[in-house]
């Protein structure tokens, strides 16, 4: 248990690609930090220079009260769970749990009974004496949980370890991860691309775009709140739509000939980009929108079409009532979101 | 798939009879000559042969010669796999940690590997060589006078040393590509799970390396007693007589330069039992364990 403070972390590699811009931000004692974002974007840069498998180009790294730049990923008393698991083929699974226990000189009597609560914990007892690969993809999964687990570090580090099992597993084990990291209470940073994993097991989000921190924040204020188009894109499913319109100051936005009042009045005048999220939409209204497709959900439907033009989409409950091509809409004012027609910054 | 089907019976046996016949001819009948041949006591001028039993055996295991010669064989097996496979291990290990993703590099590395084993056999004898040779310069520099087929320890020496160097290349290769086939992630979790490089190595790193290395121990093995007759031959010719030889090449020198084939039968039977003790005890270990995935 500990706090990490990184502060102006970055990353240069010795090719010379910067994969990793200054990048400030702490992480409060128990947290589950997750690090989100599109592929190559740094997520997993980051996550291994706290490790100390990557060396730190600039900045300082504190976990607890040591700064840790130049100390060893063993030193720095963190565990990892990689994306492909790591374990050790030729040892079981108990030795593999208790591999680094072994070599922090801790006696036999404690390791046995750190790795079987561990064990019981993640309902392994019947496996300890297998070899990884007479496991399924899942148990393996449970035994890298397992290694991280017995250790009881101060940080617990994830790059992306749900990314291998099927659907229906990856739902059950993220639940399951969340749970043991509340119970044990450790500090814990998380790196995932997929937006829902973000969203249901974070205290706090960090989304990164091209090495650079786009926004940090609760997965509500992230939903609520996007600091740029590209987090609103990013962040939802469906995505947020995002309409290119021009704001003049008076409290209207307008989208090509169609005019929408809007609650928050910004100082920018000029281009703007409006977004609107597709479940914040409802039939009924004065926007005309013109739907080309409907995706069932079961509960919900997704209703894919144009405003004046732009490709926008529809989150409506599913009353199995058919659809005309021709519907109008009501976009409440207080849910419309507004970002700089250039830079996307949230306005 | 489709199955390819014969229509006519003979075929398949007159495509596997160029197989056989090379067997035959190389392997079972020399074989069985030998075998043959060990219990007779051949008249040196080719007059015809008179049964001795084991005869050529019990002579054999009398020799003092013999026994120095067997001594000394397994003494150079035992060097010559122990330092070939040890500085190939530790080549590829340092190799290993420059050549992580620079794949082209790692080819050319492979390439160069793969021509020199031929190459090195001859740098290595020149290195000794009498006349030119830098080694025999540097032990004369040293105070000692190298005399390479007068003096046993140095004959033996520079036998072994070129053996060694040989084989390197080849143990180089597929330890290097073994090391390269352990996922770096592992190298990962180890690297969180344990501080000292050395124990990481030995505990984690190793382990995995296990298929390879007994693969690779059979083969040195096999090449320190037999593939080096190149090598003695190059170094000892003409002089055999008070030089260090294995036991395959003391087959060649009794057989062909002392005409006592009888003899010579008798040390090639036990070389072949010795293969076949070797190959046993290869496929024991093979169907027991040492791989993993
Ligand atoms: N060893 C390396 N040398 C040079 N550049 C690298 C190296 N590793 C990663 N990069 C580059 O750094 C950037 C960030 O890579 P990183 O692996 O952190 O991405 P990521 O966000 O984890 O992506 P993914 O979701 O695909 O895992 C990428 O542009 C990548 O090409
Ligand atoms: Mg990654």
């Amino acid at each position: 248990m500990a706090t990490v403070r990184l502060s102006n972390i970055s990353k240069t590699y010795p090719n010379g690609a910067k994969a990793v811009h200054p990048t400030s931000f702490d992480i409060a004692d128990g947290e589950l930090i997750v690090l989100v974002g599109p592929s190559g974007c740094g997520k997993s840069t980051l996550l291994r220079m706290v490790a100390g498998l990557e060396d730190i180009t600039t900045g300082e790294l504190s976990i607890g009260e040591r700064i840790v730049n130049t100390l060893d990923p063993a030193e720095r008393d963190i565990a990892m769970v990689f994306q492909n698991y790591a374990l050790y083929p030729h040892m079981t699974v108990g030795k593999n749990m208790a591999y680094g226990l072994k070599n922090r000189g801790i006696d036999k009597a404690t390791i046995a009974a750190k790795v079987d609560t561990a064990a019981q914990m993640l309902n392994l007892t019947e496996y300890l004496d297998r070899r990884p690969s007479q496991l399924s993809g899942g148990q393996r999964q449970r035994v890298a949980m397992g290694r991280a687990i017995v250790r009881d570090p101060a940080l617990f580090l994830f790059d992306e370890p749900l990314s291998n099992l099927d659907a229906k597993l990856r739902n059950q084990m993220r639940i399951e991860i969340r749970a043991l990291q509340r119970r044990l209470n450790t500090t814990a940073m998380y790196v995932t691309h997929d937006q829902v994993e973000a969203m249901t097991m974070a205290d706090r989000i960090v989304v990164l775009n091209g090495g650079q921190v786009e926004q940090i924040g609760t997965p509500s204020e992230i939903y609520r709140a996007p600091a740029s188009t590209f987090v609103a894109s990013f962040m939802g499913a469906p995505p947020m739509n995002l309409i290119p319109a021009h704001y003049n100051g008076n409290g209207t936005v307008a989208v090509g000939s169609l005019s929408l009042p809007i609650a928050r009045p910004a100082d920018h005048k000029g281009e703007v980009v409006l977004g609107i999220r597709p479940e914040d939409a409802t039939i009924g209204g004065t926007t005309p929108f013109k739907l080309d497709l409907i995706e069932e959900l079961g509960a919900n439907r997704l209703l894919h079409g144009t405003i004046d033009g732009n490709a926008f989409t529809v989150n409506a409950p599913n009353d199995d009532q058919p659809l005309a091509t021709d519907l109008t809409l009501s976009l409440p004012n207080d849910t419309l979101h507004l970002f700089h027609g250039e830079s996307g910054v949230r306005l | 798939m489709k199955r390819a089907a014969f229509n006519h019976r003979l075929l398949p046996v007159a495509l596997l009879v160029p197989q056989i016949a090379i067997i035959a001819i190389f392997f079972y009948w020399p074989a069985w000559t030998a075998i043959q041949s060990s219990f007779y006591l051949e008249d040196p001028f080719g007059f015809g042969s008179t049964f001795v039993g084991t005869d050529n055996y019990t002579r054999l295991f009398a020799s003092s010669e013999y026994l120095k010669v067997a001594q000394f064989t397994i003494l150079f097996t035992v060097i010559i796999t122990v330092f070939a496979l040890g500085a190939a291990l530790l080549l590829a290990v340092k190799a290993d940690k420059v050549l992580r993703g620079a794949r082209t590099y790692r080819t050319l590395l492979m390439w160069v590997y793969a021509i020199a084993p031929p190459v090195a056999g001859f740098i290595g004898v020149m290195l000794f060589d009498q006349n030119i040779g830098p080694m025999t310069d540097l032990f004369n520099w040293l105070g000692h006078d190298y005399r390479l087929g007068l003096n046993y320890m140095d004959t033996a020496f520079a036998m072994t040393i070129t053996s060694i160097w040989i084989q390197i290349p080849v143990n180089f290769i597929f330890f290097l590509s073994g090391l390269q086939s352990i996922p770096q992630s592992v190298k990962e979790a180890a690297m969180i799970d344990n501080a000292s490089p050395t124990r990481r190595f030995w505990e984690t790193t190793f382990p995995l390396l296990a298929p390879t290395a007994f693969f690779l121990l059979i083969i040195n093995i096999t090449y320190a007693l037999f593939d080096t007759f190149g090598v003695i031959d190059t170094i000892v010719y003409g002089n055999p007589a008070s030089n260090p030889m294995t036991l395959v090449y003391k087959v060649f020198v009794d057989g062909f330069r002392g005409n006592d084939i009888g003899g010579s039968s008798a040390q090639s039977v036990v070389l072949m039992l010795l293969v076949l003790g070797l190959t046993i005890f290869q496929f024991r270990m093979l169907e027991r364990r040492i791989h993993y995935t």
